[in-house]
């Protein structure tokens, strides 16, 4: 199973035996994150960062997964000077970088932007999040997060909550975590609940409730997101729903003593900041993860040999 | 004896087995509208149909002195999957054949998600799979997302 030149562009292009590869691979590349051991293996390759919306974690981590492996970075970090604003289409727009390195990453505000850069690029294209559509390195890092912490996701109880309903990154991750046989618990306000289509798809059946305290002792996996304030019509009805789903030490004094806390991040208020320092807390490991995940990816599709 | 509630066609189509109500929109298909017509066109909406999987029902269009190109035949693929073409030249059956949806659809539709990059001026035809035969349920193979209506959105 080669990922040699591999586009990566929805979890759904992928399959179990590909992902654990990916995660395999992750696994190895954690030292070199850490900047406990030094490699220049891709020395020579050069990563276009294309972002046409703004992101912190994503653009940074990377970044710093290219440089770890010795790729060089070229980005447009401000589209406004680009021709975009002059009206270029993206498909030109990509014919144009693919010409200048090896590889593209691309965050696009459009849904399905991957998919027609992948078309129109010779090189691969990794997707780092389309509109509202996927997010597939966000999905792979989440399932290292979940593995490193459980060993193993078969059978786990991942208890999910927030905005299931808006929320981009929960949705490619609980199709991912059904392939690896997760029981999943999907807690929302109704009016943000899981859609039905996403729940369709799905092998096994979730359960689905609006009260965290009912599920949380069983949960292995606490997955939280941020319920946007926008979403909500009548501020108090958000101060209400944003109200109970607060993880605060009290709320977690009911929960397993292994249970892990995942969060995509930025986070608002939705965990207490006293949850930070409990062996619970995984969020900011979480957010590193991207680093070995990415270089992972990285070192795989460009061809990396000996590490 | 066999009553007819529309007269035997000379020249001509019949698409036949249409999904009981969708005839309105197989009109819509043929891009018939006042300023073109200019042959017969008769219309039944809910018959009594034999044909299995039908529920009982299907409509009837009927088109004199036209037969119809392999794109708008494809089209019709959409709104009715089990709809037949019978091709009529001078009152007999010269052609029948059933329509058929293939697994891939190329620029027939467009897509209902306006966030959809296919529908922001770039260079590429909307493309979906066929993820259920019937009803028909569309995938656009860019944003992922299932088709809302299909009518709504032929191109």
């Amino acid at each position: 199973m080669s990922f040699y030149d591999k586009d990566i562009i929805s979890i759904r292009d992928l399959n179990r035996e590909q992902i654990e590869e990916i995660l395999k691979v992750s696994e190895k590349m954690v030292p070199y994150a850490m900047g406990e051991k030094k490699t220049k293996v891709l020395e020579g390759r050069i990563l276009g960062n294309l972002f046409f919306e703004p992101s912190t974690r994503t653009r940074l981590s990377f970044e710093s997964a290219a440089h770890r492996l010795g790729v060089d970075v070229i980005d447009v970090s401000e589209m406004s000077m680009t021709s975009i604003s002059k009206g270029e289409t993206l498909a030109d727009t990509i014919r144009m970088v693919d010409a200048y390195c090896d590889l593209i990453v691309l965050r696009h505000p459009h849904e399905g932007a991957a998919r027609l850069a992948a078309k129109f690029s010779e090189n691969p294209v990794i997707n780092a999040g389309d509109g509202a559509g996927s997010h597939p390195t966000q999905t792979l890092l989440d399932l290292f997060t979940i593995k490193r912490a459980m060993k193993d996701i078969d059978g786990a109880n991942v208890v999910l909550v927030g905005d299931l309903k808006y929320g981009r990154t929960v949705h490619s991750l609980v199709e991912a975590l059904t392939m690896f046989g997760a029981k999943l618990t999907f807690v929302a306000p109704e009016t943000l609940q899981m859609p039905d289509d996403n729940i369709k798809g799905l092998r096994g059946k979730p359960l689905l409730t609006d009260k965290l305290e009912d599920v949380i002792q069983d949960a292995d996996v606490l997955y939280v997101t941020r319920i946007q304030r926008e979403r909500f019509p009548d501020p108090s009805e958000y101060n209400k729903v944003s109200g109970t789903y607060r993880i605060d030490n009290e709320m977690l004094r009911e929960a397993k003593s292994d249970l892990i806390v995942m969060h995509p991040l930025p986070r608002v208020d939705e965990i207490a900041p006293e949850v930070d320092g409990t062996p619970h807390a995984k969020y900011f490991e979480q957010a590193f993860n991207g680093i070995p995940v990415r270089m992972a990816l990285l070192y795989m599709i460009l061809g990396g040999e000996g590490l | 004896m066999r009553e007819f509630k529309v007269a035997p066609i000379r020249n001509g189509t019949v698409i036949d087995h249409i999904t009981a109500g969708q005839a309105l929109n197989v009109l819509k298909i043929l891009g018939v509208n006042e300023y073109n017509i200019d042959s017969t066109i008769s219309v039944l909406i809910r018959v009594p149909s034999k044909k299995d999987g039908t529920g009982g029902w299907k409509d009837v269009v009927k088109v004199e002195d036209r037969e119809l190109d392999p794109k708008t035949v494809d089209k019709i693929a959409l709104i009715a999957p089990r709809a037949t073409i019978v091709i009529i030249r001078d009152y007999s059956v010269a052609e029948k054949k059933r329509v058929t949806l293939s697994p891939t659809i190329f620029g027939l539709v467009r897509c209902s998600n306006p966030n959809c990059i296919t529908n922001k001026n770039e260079p590429v035809q909307p493309e979906f799979d066929v993820v259920s035969q019937e009803p028909p349920t569309l995938r656009c193979r860019y944003c992922d997302r299932t088709l809302s209506k299909i009518t709504d959105n032929l191109i």
